[in-house]
């Protein structure tokens, strides 16, 4: 989990959440949703993509709605992590609430289609393989890498506070 | 060092007597809003069951059915059908459906309080703060956090300070308004950031256009678009039987990452063109271009006013042969009234379609979708490729007058010219 690899896929800016997961998908099933992902922008996106593969992408990945499909269409689809110069903010936390990494980066302007990366999460240190070229991202916050950790917000509430909330404790306690 | 009114909101809610911006906080959430489109039916109703199998209080949380609404097929029956028998088994009693969208129902219910933290399965619980209620949208499986704890984690937003001054000429709405906010900082220029709307303009608003403005503060990012509560607030709680709450306001010293000024009285009307909510121009640059569709409605444009403006436009004349102009009110309730005052009747002789208060033709789920090359006028919130039905179809955004006015002519013009 802390050092993933994985091959790029590279689009623009601005790559919005009905590009992502058309709004006619919606009331299909998440599997038909992941067949369907970033088909406003590349109809070849799952044809494509191999598992674990690396989304990189340029300014404001995500924005628009809050569907949190959107990053789950991409994880199903094989997307490993995405890398960004920044996120629309409810993307961003839906991707990490999910347990998609996600990273921001101001180098992406130097990685290209079908290189290799390997991150480690834990520092936000992007290695790109196929040049030699190393980049740094914005290291997680301690909040967003206790979920990451975890694996998305639901086991980390179920590990943190499941049996508090099962005997009706139900409070999650101020950590940060 | 003062605080801004984001800042207090968020305070109150963690149990803190201060905090600034880039603070991590826990904080007590006081309305928690699904809708059945990404409530839930979304991962919240398999996992819940792992966590405890109970919300973690029942008088907090509401469901409003409004996107499949009505529905269009078997499978959106079938979702409507589901979030309705889960609200029951989950004890839920605020469950609103048919009503219209989620936004206008919480305002009319009385759920947007001023001081208040609202969290909602929809980007645009944004809407909410045009009360002084920071309304912020999440994803279902952050929603399914809520539930269980009642908390949310949040990242104390900086908070970005718009100024409008003057007053808006004749034809000029706060669409005009808030789509040239977006223009001057772009889609993403409030990323993470709250937008707190003030000066004279904005006082001289209604209640219900400041909810147009919030409505698209996500647009450019936003986690919420917020409007100091005053006397028209309060009075529009009171009318409904709402409570006041605890009204906050940023203090004369708070701090501001940036500080916009724009002068009202020089706007003319605004449009967006296709793609993208920010590609804002004025209207005069668009025109003639040709439409096939003017749709009238939603949580940012279809309230009473609205469709008033759009009546006195139409009355006496004729939408546009080539084009089918389709009118859907926010809520049952302001139907009912444009009904007795004959809006409805102006907008159905002059040929509109009246369609059930809905989401449905805002995102393309049904009552009005786009075949591909079509172009579309709305009053609505976004114009993304694919928002309204086919990918290759555009779509413009503008206030209700001008998509009054482009119904009749067949194309985009300055409203103005009908007015």
């Amino acid at each position: 989990m802390l050092t993933l690899h994985g091959k790029v896929l590279k689009y623009g800016d601005n790559i919005n959440t009905d590009l992502i997961t058309p709004p006619q998908y919606l009331e299909k099933s998440l599997e038909v949703m992941a067949q369907h992902a970033m088909e406003g922008v590349d109809e070849q996106f799952t044809a494509k993509i191999t598992p674990g593969g690396i989304l990189v992408a340029g300014n404001n990945f995500g924005p628009g709605s809050s569907r949190e499909t959107s990053p789950i269409a991409l994880k199903l689809a094989g997307v490993g992590a995405i890398v960004a110069k920044f996120f629309a903010r409810i993307f961003y936390r839906n991707a990490v609430n999910i347990g998609l990494p996600v990273l921001e980066c101001s180098e992406v302007d130097k990685i290209s289609d079908g290189d290799v990366l390997s991150i480690n999460l834990q520092t936000g240190t992007i290695a790109n393989i196929t040049t030699g070229e190393t980049y740094q991202a914005t290291p997680l916050s301690e909040p967003v890498m206790d979920i990451l950790s975890a694996g998305g917000l639901i086991p980390f509430l179920e590990k943190k506070y499941g049996r508090d909330i099962a005997d009706g404790k139900n409070e999650a306690p101020h950590r940060y | 060092m003062g605080m801004t009114m984001a800042e207090k909101i968020i305070a109150r809610a963690s149990g803190k007597s201060t905090v600034k911006p880039g603070d991590f906080v826990w904080a007590n959430v006081d309305t928690a809003m699904m809708d059945d489109l990404l409530g839930p039916r979304v991962v919240i109703a398999d996992q819940i069951k792992k966590l405890g199998n109970r919300v973690w209080d029942k008088e907090k949380v509401v469901i409003i059915s409004d996107h499949y609404s009505p529905a269009a097929n078997i499978t959106q029956a079938e979702i409507l059908q589901f979030t309705r028998n889960w609200a029951k088994e989950y004890g839920i009693s605020k469950y609103y459906e048919g009503l219209g969208p989620c936004h206008q129902v919480l305002a009319e219910e009385g759920f947007d309080i001023p001081g208040t933290l609202m969290v909602g399965t929809d980007s645009h619980t944004t809407t909410a703060g045009a009360f002084g209620c920071f309304g912020t949208g999440i994803g279902s499986t952050e929603m399914l956090g809520v539930l269980v704890s009642g908390q949310i984690w949040l990242r104390v937003p900086e908070t970005m300070l718009l100024i409008w001054k003057g007053k808006l000429q004749t034809g000029v709405y706060a669409k005009d308004l808030i789509l040239r906010s977006i223009k001057a900082i772009g889609q993403a220029g409030a990323t993470y950031k709250v937008m707190e709307f003030t000066g004279s303009c904005i006082e001289d608003l209604t209640v219900d256009d400041r909810m147009t403005i919030a409505n698209m503060a996500v647009e450019a990012g936003a986690k919420t678009g917020l409007i100091a509560p005053d006397q028209k607030v309060f009075a529009y709680l009171e009318k409904i039987g709402a409570s006041k709450g605890t009204p906050l306001y940023s203090d004369p010293d708070a701090q501001f990452s940036e500080r916009l000024e724009f002068d009202a009285s020089e706007l003319p009307p605004q449009i967006a063109l296709p793609h993208e909510v920010d590609r804002v121009v004025d209207i005069a640059e668009a025109e003639g271009e040709v439409i096939h569709q003017a749709y009238l409605g939603s949580c940012t444009n279809g309230r009473y006013a609205d469709l008033a403006e759009a009546a006195k436009i139409l009355k006496g004349k004729k939408v546009h042969p080539d084009v089918r102009m389709l009118v859907s009110a926010a809520s049952r309730s302001i139907y009912h009234q444009a009904l007795k005052d004959g809006i409805i009747e102006t907008l159905s002789e002059a040929g509109a379609m009246i369609l059930a208060p809905s989401c449905g033709a805002c995102l393309g789920l049904h009552s009005g979708i786009l075949a591909r090359a079509e172009r579309a006028i709305s009053s609505t919130n976004r114009n993304f490729i694919g928002r309204m039905g086919h990918k290759e179809a555009e779509i413009f955004l503008a206030s209700p007058a001008s998509v009054a006015a482009a119904a009749i002519a067949g194309k985009i013009t300055d409203p103005r010219n009908y007015l």
